[in-house]
């Protein structure tokens, strides 16, 4: 077991916009052990999408490290930069499958593009298809999935790279409270018995609460919590976290009114 | 009823004479747009550019495109370009000349359009399983923006071919100028042939332009 396995360390990064520039991230360091499923949590704009990206380094941070696994990810060179990506799954809010393509060539994309020969990966993605419980769907077209079938075709897609690490960018923002939990249940299904360490960007206490051991409240740019999940409901010490849970009441109100 | 004077089309090599007329409209249309599709896939990427010069260059190309007739700039490239600089280019070279001109503008800008309507979340779900460059742009971006320009691009090559009914202007005997001179031949004989040979020229168009959009339906059902 590894206590540090993602670690990131003083992480800044800004961007340019027409009235002046805006702090995504100021000066983040978190860190996290192997095997755990970590939670951010914030409200849009709190900058929660460019810090998983600077996990893969979709975004490069102005400053700081990203160390995964002993590894500094900023070192490497593109080529050694592409081939680590393949070990760290993405899954986003709206999917982005090929929509052209089926279910099960949707699977076997990133093995295609690894050059592994096509029966092989079409076997792979099959038994894949299986574990997400969509194998009956392989001949079909995104267009005819449901939302909740899609992302199962998402995570499908990402465990053909076998990844250690699954980062989770409000995957389950786009689908209803039911579908959610499906979703989730199926993460945590992939958590237990792959033994992936797994990042969940959330706007949502619930998915927080449901699935996640750990969680780091982000706000304006800022860490300003951070701690196992059960801490932050019984006793959340900054104004962020206890916002967050009072609006999640809220919620929970409306609903029941 | 009265005569439709189609039977002038009967008469001599008339017939013959309207389908190379036809071939000449052809040919300076499918030279065009072949050099349009190419050089706009080019034009297109710069256009999305970020640089500053880059950008005002096109931006005048494109309007300048837009607001001057395709007339006008045939006339300006086979009559004025003999006078000013003294170049004999031949009629139909002047035509491709500015049926490209224009052709590369508006497909530019249509595959412009196409590029930046990819979201930007495309390029990282692509870049997120690892792919390269090349990859993202041959097995993501390049498949979604073709589908968006086919129907965009199949009415552009359809305007450009009826548009070469311009080039007669500048001497070139195509389809309408053609049938212009058997109507003319046969004033006399047959005063009708005005409609029946017009009636011609406009199926003739029709054949050409009708399989190319129905290409353009079917490539978009297929791809929907």
């Amino acid at each position: 077991m590894n206590d540090n396995y993602i670690t990131l360390n003083a992480i800044s990064k800004h961007y340019s916009a027409k009235n002046g520039t805006v702090e995504a991230l100021k000066n983040v360091s978190l860190s996290l052990p192997q095997n755990e499923i970590f939670g951010v949590i914030g409200l849009s704009g709190a900058g929660k999408s460019t810090l998983v990206r600077c996990i893969n380094l979709l975004e490069r941070p102005d400053t700081g490290e990203i160390i995964i696994n002993r590894e500094n990810l900023l070192n490497l060179g593109s080529e050694e930069l592409r081939l680590r990506r393949q070990k760290i799954g993405m899954i986003f809010q709206h999917f982005n499958l090929l929509e052209q393509q089926t279910v099960l060539n949707n699977v076997c994309f990133p093995l295609e593009i690894r050059g592994i020969p096509r029966k092989e990966r079409r076997e792979k993605a099959m038994g894949l298809l299986e574990k997400v419980g969509l194998a009956e769907k392989a001949e079909a077209y995104p267009s005819q999935l449901s939302g909740g079938q899609k992302q199962r075709v998402a995570i499908a897609r990402v465990l053909a790279n076998e990844p250690d690490i699954l980062l989770c960018d409000e995957a389950t923002s786009a689908l209803d409270p039911e579908t959610t939990k499906t979703i989730l249940g199926l993460i945590k299904t992939i958590h237990d018995t792959m033994g992936i360490t797994v990042v969940i960007i959330t706007h949502e206490m619930k998915v927080i609460q449901e699935i996640c051991s750990s969680v780091a409240v982000l706000e304006n740019g800022e860490v300003q919590e951070i701690g196992t999940v059960s801490e932050l409901f019984v006793n959340p010490k900054s104004r962020a976290a206890k916002r967050l849970l009072l609006l999640e009441e809220e919620e929970d109100e409306t609903y029941v009114g | 009823m009265q005569n439709l004077g189609i039977d002038v089309l009967f008469k001599g090599t008339n017939f013959v004479r309207l389908l190379s007329g036809l071939w000449v409209a052809v040919r300076i249309s499918l030279i065009s747009v072949i050099i349009s599709i190419v050089l706009g896939l080019v034009v297109g990427a710069l256009m999305t550019s970020k640089n500053r010069i880059l950008k005002v260059i096109f931006r005048i190309y494109l309007e300048i495109v837009r607001i001057m007739p395709q007339m006008v700039l045939l006339f300006i490239v086979y009559f004025g370009t003999t006078r000013v600089f003294g170049w004999n280019l031949e009629a139909e070279v002047s035509a491709i000349l500015v049926f490209s001109f224009w052709g590369i503008a508006e497909m530019g800008d249509l595959v412009r359009g196409a590029l930046i309507s990819i979201p930007k979340i495309q390029y990282e779900s692509a870049m997120a399983l690892g792919m390269d460059g090349k990859q993202i742009y041959y097995h993501v971006i390049l498949p979604q923006t073709i589908r968006r320009l086919i129907p965009l691009s199949i009415n552009l090559i359809t305007r450009m071919i009826k548009t070469t009914s311009l080039v007669m202007m500048i001497g070139i005997v195509e389809v309408l100028k053609v049938a212009q001179q058997i109507i003319e031949a046969n004033r006399r004989s047959s005063p009708n042939a005005a409609f029946g040979i017009f009636a011609v020229v406009f199926l003739l168009y029709f054949l050409i332009c009708w399989p190319i959009s129905k290409l353009s339906v079917y490539l978009e059902k297929r791809w929907s």
